[in-house]
């Protein structure tokens, strides 16, 4: 219960701090807290996801920073691929689509980290003043 | 960066949201990890644009993706919440941290996190 807690609450800052929807902790989250098999886990991430990214989107809408028309045609886009992804996730095991989740989080782990270190050489303002 | 309205600039949201609802419906998370570089290195989105962009069109990936998965009978509704509210407490949060500084040092905790996490996923 703690877990799954502290768990809701850090994908959430994710999901708000670098605009995804906090899956790629809420599916570990729902496997190793909650017991939940690699399927019902990802099903279940993709529900939480909803309410999170709807206020995300509210807060950052105040902020001015959503692009309304873009995310509306990538969203409308997605049908498709997502279908094929749920169908995909269901004709394979467990076991597979855990190890290939595991995969996933170590290249998302990957590209943050250059994201984050990549800052100082490619920005403009960030470099000092002469 | 392609001019709006270009058909190069439709194919490359074509592909970014095929792509986003690939991931999402695969893997049960946003898509926003395709969506984010894509928007920022394709349609020369700032950051903080490309993040909340992101958000909003996830709003409708994962939606599809989870009645999709609803049709399969995996989702648990229940558990659902009690990862859910809490992250929707965690969003207004990050929201908030993110206008106001730079997210280095948290995105590199979280990298910390998620491969700890992967080990722990593999060795169970």
């Amino acid at each position: 219960m703690i877990g799954a807690i502290a768990v809701g609450l850090a994908g959430g800052i994710i999901a708000g701090l670098l605009g995804v929807g906090g899956g790629v902790l809420f599916v570990p989250g729902l496997v190793l807290f909650l017991g939940l098999d690699q399927h019902q886990a990802e099903a279940t991430s993709l529900l939480a996801i909803v309410p999170v990214a709807i206020v995300g989107t509210i807060r950052q809408n105040k902020y001015g920073n959503v692009r309304r028309d873009d995310a509306l045609l990538l969203g409308l886009l997605s049908v498709a691929g997502a279908a094929a992804g749920v169908a995909l996730a269901n004709a394979i095991s467990g076991r597979v689509l855990r190890d290939a989740f595991a995969a996933l989080m170590v290249l998302v782990a990957f590209q943050l980290v250059h994201r984050t270190l990549r800052p100082a050489t490619e920005r403009p303002q960030d470099r000092p003043r002469p | 960066m392609a001019a709006e309205g270009s058909p190069n600039r439709t194919l490359k949201l074509v592909a970014i949201g095929t792509m986003a609802g690939v991931f999402s419906g695969l893997f049960g998370v946003g898509g926003g990890t395709v969506i984010v570089p894509l928007a920022i290195l394709w349609l020369g989105y700032e950051e903080r644009q490309a993040t909340a962009t992101s958000l909003a069109a996830i709003v409708f990936i994962a939606a599809f993706a989870a009645a999709a998965q609803g049709l399969y009978g995996n989702v648990n509704v229940a558990d659902a919440l009690e990862i859910g509210l809490p992250a929707v407490l965690g969003v207004l949060i990050g929201t908030w941290l993110q206008q106001r500084l730079q997210a280095g040092v948290i995105a590199l905790l979280f990298a910390a996190v998620l491969l700890a996490s992967a080990v722990e996923l593999v060795l169970r």
